[in-house]
C-alpha cells in the first residue's frame, strides 16, 4: 500500500483530462477522478502487479463513467425527451459548434468511440490497452478508431450530425 | 519486412495519424495518400482535428493536482468515514467485522480454498437475476416496498422459509421491493434495495442442498457477490462494489435471517 502514492499521482493528471473530455465539467470530472482513485485504493492488492496501471486506472474510471451514465438515463428520461423537442436547445448547440471546436463535437459521439479517440490520441494509450480498457478484442480497435474519427470529421464539417444524433 | 509489400490498410491510416508507424511503413503510406487526394484530404483533416483536441485538452492536464485529491487525503477521508460509519453501530459491529475480515483473510491464506460446488450454483443465478433487474426501469421489482408486508409474507409462503428484509439502512440502502423467480428445483426470491446514487443490491435467496458454508466472495465482471448456505437455503447479495465494501452488509443480512429462521 506504501507505493499506491508513488504510483498514483503521477497518473492523476491523464485522469483529470480523460474525465473533464468525458464529463465536460470541471468538478463533476475530479468527482469522476476521486471516485476513480478511491476504488483503486480499496482494490490495490487486487491488481496485478505486472499489469499496465495506468490502463487499469482508466478502466475504473470509464466504467464508473459509463454506469453513472446508464443510471442518469435510468432517472431522468423526461430530461432526455426536453433537450430533444426543445428547439431552442438544439439552436443553441449548433450555434455554439465551431469549426474548430473539436472536444464539443466529440460530444456527439457515441461513448465507445469518444473514449477510444480520447485514450489513443490524447493520453497516447497503446491500440491493445485501448482495446483493454474498453473491454472489445484488439482487432475491433482500429476499424472503430476509423470510424469514430470519420464520423467526428463530419460533424466538424457539416455541424449537422448534431441534429441526427439527438433524434436518435 | 520491406515495406511496399502489404497493401496499405485501415490500420496502417490510423496508425499513420496517431504517428505510430516505423520509418520505412510511413513511407509508405505517406506515398499511397499522397497519390489519392480524397484520402490525403480525409488523412490530413482527420490529423488535424487530433492535434486540435490534445491542444483544446493540454491546459486541464497542465493544471494543478486539487487537493482532494492527494491519495493522503484520500485514505485520510476513508478512514473519516469508516470510523463515521460505525459510530452509530458501536463496537459490537467493529468488533465482528474485524473478525470476519480476520476470518476471510485466513481463509484466504490456505492453499486452495476449495468451492462449494452448491455456493457456486446459488452465486451463478443470483448474479444473472441481479443482472437482469438491476437495470431495469419500468419493472425493477415486482412487488414494491409500499407493500412490505405482503412481499415477504408472499415470497416466503413461496419458498417455504419465513423471510424479512434485512435493514441496511445504516450501509445507505433501502428497500425497493422483491420478486420472484425460479431457482433450481423450486421458487428463488430476490429483494431489491437501492441508495441515493441509485446503485442497486439484491439479496438473492432460494432453497439448496448442501451443508452449511462459510461465506464465499466471487466476482464476475463489475458485480460482486457474497454466498453461503446455512440451513437448506442459499443465499448471495450481490452489487456493484467491491469486497470490502460488500462483506459488513453480507454479515448484516446474514445476522438477519439467522434471528428469524
Amino acid at each position: 500500500m506504501a507505493d499506491a502514492e508513488a504510483l498514483l499521482e503521477p497518473l492523476i493528471p491523464a485522469l483529470r483530462r480523460y474525465a473533464y473530455a468525458l464529463v465536460r465539467n470541471h468538478d463533476a470530472a475530479d468527482d469522476l477522478v476521486q471516485d476513480a482513485l478511491e476504488r483503486a485504493l480499496s482494490r490495490w492488492s487486487l491488481r496485478r502487479p505486472d499489469g499496465d496501471l495506468q490502463a487499469w486506472l482508466f478502466t475504473i474510471l470509464r466504467n464508473l463513467h459509463v454506469s453513472a451514465a446508464r443510471q442518469r438515463q435510468r432517472r431522468g428520461p423526461h430530461l432526455d425527451l426536453d433537450a430533444v423537442s426543445s428547439p431552442g436547445v438544439t439552436a443553441t448547440q449548433e450555434a455554439g459548434l465551431e469549426m474548430q471546436d473539436v472536444l464539443a463535437a466529440l460530444d456527439q459521439l457515441p461513448e465507445e468511440q469518444k473514449s477510444l479517440l480520447l485514450l489513443v490520441g490524447v493520453e497516447d494509450l497503446s491500440y491493445d490497452a485501448a482495446a483493454r480498457v474498453l473491454g472489445v478484442p484488439p482487432g475491433t480497435v482500429m476499424s472503430r478508431l476509423s470510424r469514430g474519427r470519420q464520423r467526428l470529421r463530419s460533424i466538424l464539417e457539416t455541424g449537422r450530425a448534431t441534429l441526427l444524433r439527438r433524434v436518435k | 519486412m520491406t515495406g511496399n509489400e502489404l497493401p496499405i490498410g485501415e490500420d496502417d491510416l490510423q496508425a499513420f495519424i496517431d504517428d505510430r508507424l516505423d520509418d520505412r511503413r510511413r513511407a509508405a503510406v505517406e506515398a499511397h495518400v499522397a497519390a489519392r487526394a480524397d484520402l490525403a484530404d480525409r488523412i490530413a483533416a482527420e490529423r488535424r482535428h487530433r492535434t486540435l483536441l490534445r491542444g483544446q485538452l493540454e491546459a486541464k492536464f497542465a493544471e494543478p493536482i486539487p487537493a482532494r485529491l492527494r491519495i493522503a487525503n484520500l485514505r485520510a477521508n476513508r478512514r473519516v468515514r469508516w470510523i463515521g460509519s460505525t459510530r452509530a453501530a458501536a463496537a459490537a459491529l467493529a468488533i465482528f467485522v474485524v473478525g470476519a475480515v480476520a476470518g476471510w483473510f485466513a481463509n484466504g491464506l490456505a492453499p486452495t480454498p476449495v468451492q462449494s460446488v452448491a455456493t457456486a450454483g446459488v452465486t451463478q443465478s443470483a448474479v444473472a437475476a441481479f443482472r437482469t433487474f438491476v437495470v431495469e426501469v419500468a419493472h425493477p421489482v415486482e412487488v414494491g416496498v409500499q407493500q412490505e408486508a405482503h412481499l415477504l409474507q408472499w415470497l416466503s409462503k413461496r419458498l417455504g422459509r419465513k423471510l424479512a428484509a434485512p435493514d441496511l439502512q445504516p450501509f445507505g440502502y433501502r428497500l425497493m421491493g422483491g420478486r420472484l423467480l425460479p431457482g433450481g428445483s423450486g421458487a428463488a426470491a430476490q429483494l431489491m434495495y437501492d441508495d441515493a446514487s441509485g446503485r442497486r443490491l439484491t439479496i438473492y435467496v432460494r432453497a439448496t442442498d448442501g451443508t452449511e458454508t462459510a461465506f464465499r466472495f466471487q466476482r464476475e465482471g463489475d458485480a460482486a457477490t457474497f454466498a453461503w448456505i446455512d440451513q437448506g437455503f442459499g443465499f448471495a447479495v450481490t452489487a456493484v462494489a467491491s469486497r470490502d465494501q460488500l462483506l459488513p452488509i453480507a454479515e448484516a443480512v446474514y445476522r438477519g435471517f439467522e434471528g428469524r429462521n
